[in-house]
């Protein structure tokens, strides 16, 4: 059902405050030049598209974009017209990372410093496209991996995917998927990668920083990307940006980095470690958590709880 | 025959806005600013996923899908959702 009730629970809640002089600070130094132009077949409120748009322009001009099936696939229009002013390379579901792998050689070869990067789904990433990321992680491959989050395939109508997490309805979980989301951080670290980061389209300053500094680094490294879908969560589509914040103050998302094998855990999420928001006020506006058993909350709760607890020992570990 | 006729040759997408046509035809909601509240922070033109806001933060009403992001993260609340008149 979608409400349309702009006057909803969560809008009277956030208080009407001004952006602080640091968040200007950024707007004011991230590029003005756009290369998603408008406009995609992108559904209305698409955080996807949100993303995007800060990875290329943290990327810049000097860019090769490899995407599997996935909606980028799908948002970039039908020949002969493309909604992206960078060259674009299509690939099937599970060769992005290999492809990728190919070409960031040929470049450095031809002495060229392009930066190659893989912009792939969550089902892309964590189930079919695993193995072939996993070789280029194993190979040192000069690239960048983002992984766009939407905790299911979103694409081909919300099927369950690795990424969905505990509780939540898909076309395929109607009642609510019974296991846990897979952790690709940890299977990523465990490749130990000299950067890594997690980040989220609600905090496209934050988001635009991590892509920066990493093209920066010499090897591969990996960003994973919250992005909040409005008709596959089922909430109205004006919340993107607002899910996205909720998710990271509840503690269900977690923004850090890790430089070579160093946590630093950013500062939404310090906060949402001392002083979290309950866990219903993110699950309550999203359709696919509706009739959730409190049994479940609860695991997810300690899930949390846990998660936070393993990534705080890590950043404190010398 | 040179080399780029021949490439000319294969399927190339070229870069073109409105690759996916005029998509303020989905609009159900249209965003209205009041300018007496707004005190230009940008905050809408970073927000926004289809880059319709200008620098002017001037909303191109050709391309506006009308998600309300815009309005909901506004932090003067200076933009309205109205409904479209069919």
């Amino acid at each position: 059902m979608i409400n349309n009730d702009r006057s909803s629970i969560a809008l009277s809640r956030s208080p009407i405050r001004s952006p602080s002089l640091q968040e200007l600070d950024i707007i004011a130094e991230i590029p003005k030049e756009e290369y998603v132009l408008k406009c995609t077949s992108a559904c209305a409120g698409c955080s996807d598209s949100l993303a995007l748009r800060y990875v290329l322009k943290a990327a810049g001009p000097d860019t090769v974009l490899v995407v599997p099936a996935c909606c980028t696939s799908v948002i970039q229009g039908i020949w002969p017209n493309t909604a992206f002013n960078i060259p674009v390379y299509n690939i099937a579901f599970g060769a992005a990372a290999a492809c990728a792998s190919g070409m960031s050689n040929a470049f450095r070869k031809a002495g060229k410093k392009t930066n190659v990067i893989v912009y792939a789904g969550d089902g892309g990433t964590l189930d079919i496209g695993i193995q072939a990321m996993s070789g280029a992680f194993e190979r040192g491959t000069d690239f960048l991996y983002v992984c766009y989050d939407n905790e299911a395939y979103g694409n081909t109508g919300m099927q369950r995917s690795g990424a969905t997490p505990l509780g939540a309805k898909t076309t395929t979980t109607p009642t609510g998927k019974t296991d846990f989301k897979k952790d690709i951080d940890a299977i990523i670290a465990a490749h130990d990668p000299p950067y890594q980061a997690t980040a989220a389209a609600a905090y496209p300053q934050d988001l635009f920083k991590k892509v920066q500094k990493a093209l920066t680094f010499r090897g591969p490294s990996f960003i994973h990307v919250l992005a909040p879908c409005p008709p596959g969560w089922r909430y109205s589509t004006e919340k993107t940006v607002e899910m996205g914040k909720l998710a990271v103050k509840s503690g269900m998302w977690v923004l850090y980095e890790r430089e070579y094998g160093k946590v630093t855990i950013g500062a939404q999420s310090k906060v949402a470690m001392k002083k979290p928001i309950p866990l219903e006020d993110y699950l309550a506006p999203q359709g696919r958590f509706k009739g959730i058993d409190p049994k479940t909350v609860d695991i997810l709760k300690q899930r949390i709880v846990k998660n936070l607890a393993k990534l705080a020992a890590e950043e404190a570990a010398p | 025959m040179t080399a780029l006729q021949k490439r000319e040759r294969l399927a190339i997408s070229r870069p073109t806005g409105g690759a996916a046509g005029k998509t303020g035809t989905w609009r159900v909601f249209r965003p209205v600013v009041d300018r007496e509240k707004c005190n230009d922070c940008g905050l809408c033109a970073t927000y926004c996923p289809d880059a319709v806001i200008n620098d002017e933060l001037e909303i191109d009403l050709n391309f506006c899908k009308g998600c309300g992001i815009c309005a909901n993260e506004c932090p003067k609340k200076a933009i309205e959702m109205v409904r479209e008149e069919k």
